[in-house]
């Protein structure tokens, strides 16, 4: 997995709240078997003006001239500004994926679904928690300043606006620790399986019904 | 020492390792799969040359792209058909429990869990499925995951979790006729918005929550996600004993009774404390319909569509205006004089037999409205299919007009042939009422089983008590 330590980016406004996992990448697409490639249909929906299809050659749609996201300099942003309860919905890790493969570093709301917030850290994409007015701030100066880019810092648990305002962000030292060195989780959890044995054993005493296969 | 809730007791039973940082090493009983979020876990899986830890834990099922219809034909869409036969190829290598679509046990996979007795009280169940929740209501702690979790969970057993804040959400009071596990649910998530829950494990309770069936319980926990919790849940009672009894995995026999005694206990203690606590009054429900593009955008059917002029917060108003805008619905509208062209029943929200019979003791008699194009009723599992037919509802749906197809997701979320055109209405069953959700450009309005049937039969919405006698 790809380590976070700091990132400076174009931030891009997507000015609306409860942005679901459909809205990130609609269905047709989670029929791929692959994790990569839902870039170019992130966003789909509201991205093209005509219906989108998996062989579709993308490059060729009718793009919508009043999403953000075809915007320049917001075409090339690596920072997504969102609002409350982003990514709610499914929990299709291709939301993740397809902001990745679209170029995004980290995303910036109010509040995240818990879902989408668990898969973000899996694949390298930092999703930061900052207050209301906070965010409020930040689409203040993007607004009046389009292109702004925007660091977030994950050493030092920062947000910060060139000769602006400096944002402190929390987040649970384990996903922090793991983000910051990229580490891959299965081989960490593979360090305690002597202990997943030993209960394991005692739940075949306590609770043979949940451990019999059958 | 203060009491423990039902959701401090399943933790506990399954947590391998606690953190000082309050992470635990959860332990997981049951693993469900399907074919959408799972090719990318066991190509990692593969990659990293491993194998996968506990391979009798794992029930895996096709359902999201499964045709509904002409199933003996396969699989039309190649990319479909490739997702599908690459669940088939790696539970075949790893040699994990499997129903494929032939198969009468076939379903939606939140369906045939319980069905099939491999989600019981007490466990640990997780899919990467966010509808997981569905579970909770056997007194399980069951959440949906993500494919790396999926992964994870494949090679490990085990999942790292932060422990989420407690709710409890109490609906007290006798339901009114006509009003379901689903308008509750509905209510609910009006009432604590989608996000109310982020962040929190549910556990429903009061005397409405008790006075239903196992299966409207399921519903209820189904949509725990819609109310941004992760994981929902109703403490064991004896409605759960008897479900579970004789299921093909569930225990038997002295087992069954010594299972069933640790079961007992899957209860809040009196004196738990939880971190929120909401009321709701069940006599105030009435049969609801989702009006917006978010599950929270809800009213009762007596209600109009809501007008953003009147609401105060401007990102709320932005979103309600989108929503209209979308819906092509004009604020102040009665939502009684809201047509649908559709009407799906199905999905693992509303496609037990329960929810059948409710829709079916509507139809029963009736034909379907001149303006709807297209009625279907799509069963949750072959076996509830088989049950309904036994029963005769297949009938009363057909001679209404209605379709009856196979068991799958279906138009939910429409990935596979069944979908909403562009700026079709449908009344539906299901869960989302997101933009696009069972089609682009498609209008979905979320309501329970017998107000889909009552629609269809009237041709707009309407209580469906208006329509006995």
């Amino acid at each position: 997995m790809q380590a976070f330590t700091v990132h400076e980016g174009i931030a891009a406004p997507l000015d609306r709240a409860n942005v679901d996992t459909d809205a990130i990448i609609p269905k047709q697409y989670l029929k791929s078997v692959k994790r990569t490639g839902f870039g170019p249909n992130a966003f789909d929906d509201w991205r093209y003006l005509d219906a989108g299809e998996p062989d579709a050659d993308n490059s060729r749609r009718r793009k919508n001239p009043d999403f953000v996201l075809n915007q320049s300099p917001f075409d090339r942003a690596t920072i997504l500004l969102a609002r409350k309860n982003f990514g709610c919905g499914s929990s299709r890790e291709h939301a993740v994926w397809a902001l990745d493969d679209f170029g995004f570093r980290a995303v910036i709301a109010p509040s995240f679904a818990d879902i989408f917030f668990n898969n973000s850290f899996k694949n390298g994409l930092l999703p930061v928690v900052l207050k209301e007015d906070e965010v409020d701030e930040l689409f203040r100066r993007v607004g009046q300043e389009p292109g702004l880019r925007i660091e977030v810092d994950l050493q030092a648990k920062e947000v910060r606006v060139p000769g602006g305002p400096v944002f402190h962000f929390d987040l649970d030292e384990y996903r922090r620790h793991r983000l910051l060195e990229g580490l891959d989780d299965i081989a960490l959890t593979l360090q305690h399986a002597e202990e997943i044995r030993a209960y394991e054993a005692r739940r075949r005493e306590e609770a043979p019904w949940l451990m019999e296969g059958r | 020492m203060t009491g423990q809730t039902l959701y401090d007791k399943l933790w506990q039973a399954h947590a391998v390792r606690e953190q000082d940082d309050g992470n635990a090493l959860l332990y997981i009983d049951r693993h469900l799969v399907h074919e959408v979020t799972s090719p990318q876990a066991f190509e990692g899986l593969r990659l990293a040359d491993r194998k996968p830890w506990r391979a009798d834990s794992v029930l895996a099922v096709p359902d999201h792209n499964v045709p509904t219809e002409n199933r003996n034909a396969g699989i039309a869409d190649p990319v479909s058909r490739v997702q599908v036969e690459t669940l088939e190829s790696n539970v075949a290598s790893y040699g994990l429990r499997f129903f494929p679509m032939q198969d009468l046990r076939q379903g939606i996979v939140h369906v045939i869990g319980p069905e099939q007795g491999a989600t019981l009280p007490g466990m640990t169940v997780v899919c990467g499925d966010s509808h997981t929740s569905t579970h909770g209501a056997l007194g399980a702690l069951a959440f949906g995951i993500g494919t790396s979790e999926v992964e994870h969970v494949l090679a490990t057993q085990c999942l790292w979790q932060g422990k989420s804040r407690s709710m409890l959400v109490r609906v007290e009071g006798d339901l009114r006729p006509g009003v379901t596990a689903k308008d509750v649910v509905l209510a609910i998530i009006g009432r604590i918005g989608t996000a109310g829950g982020n962040g929190y494990a549910i556990e429903f309770g009061g005397s409405a929550i008790r006075s239903l069936s196992i299966e409207g319980r399921m519903t209820v926990c189904n949509m725990a996600i819609e109310a941004g919790a992760r994981a929902g849940m109703v403490a064991v009672d004896e409605k759960t004993i008897e479900y579970v009894r004789g299921r093909p995995q569930s225990p038997s026999g002295e087992m069954f009774e010594r299972a069933a005694a640790a079961w007992r206990d899957l209860v809040s203690d009196p004196d738990a404390r939880f971190d929120r606590v909401v009321e709701v009054d069940a006599a105030e429900i009435e049969p609801q319909v989702s009006w917006g593009t978010s599950p929270e955008m809800v009213v009762g059917i007596t209600g109009q569509v809501p007008d953003p002029e009147q609401e105060a917060d401007p990102v709320r108003a932005d979103g309600m205006r989108n929503a209209l805008t979308y819906m092509g619905l004009t604020a102040g509208m009665a939502i009684r004089d809201i047509r649908p062209d559709k009407v799906f029943i199905g999905s693992c929200t509303n496609s037990r037999i329960e929810d059948l019979r409710a829709a079916a003791a509507v139809v029963r008699g009736r034909r379907k409205a001149e303006n709807i194009q297209l009625a279907m009723v799509v069963p949750g599992s072959g076996l509830v299919k088989q049950q309904a037919e036994a029963e005769g509802l297949d009938r009363v749906f057909l001679d209404a007009g209605f379709e009856w197809r196979e068991p799958g997701c279906s138009m939910c979320l429409a990935m596979n042939a069944d979908r909403l055109e562009p700026g079709e209405r449908c009344a539906s069953t299901s869960n989302r009422n997101f933009e696009g959700r069972q089609g682009q450009g498609g209008r979905t309005h979320l309501v329970s089983p017998a107000l889909a049937a009552a629609a269809a039969v009237a041709g707009h919405f309407i209580d469906p008590a208006e329509l006995e006698g």
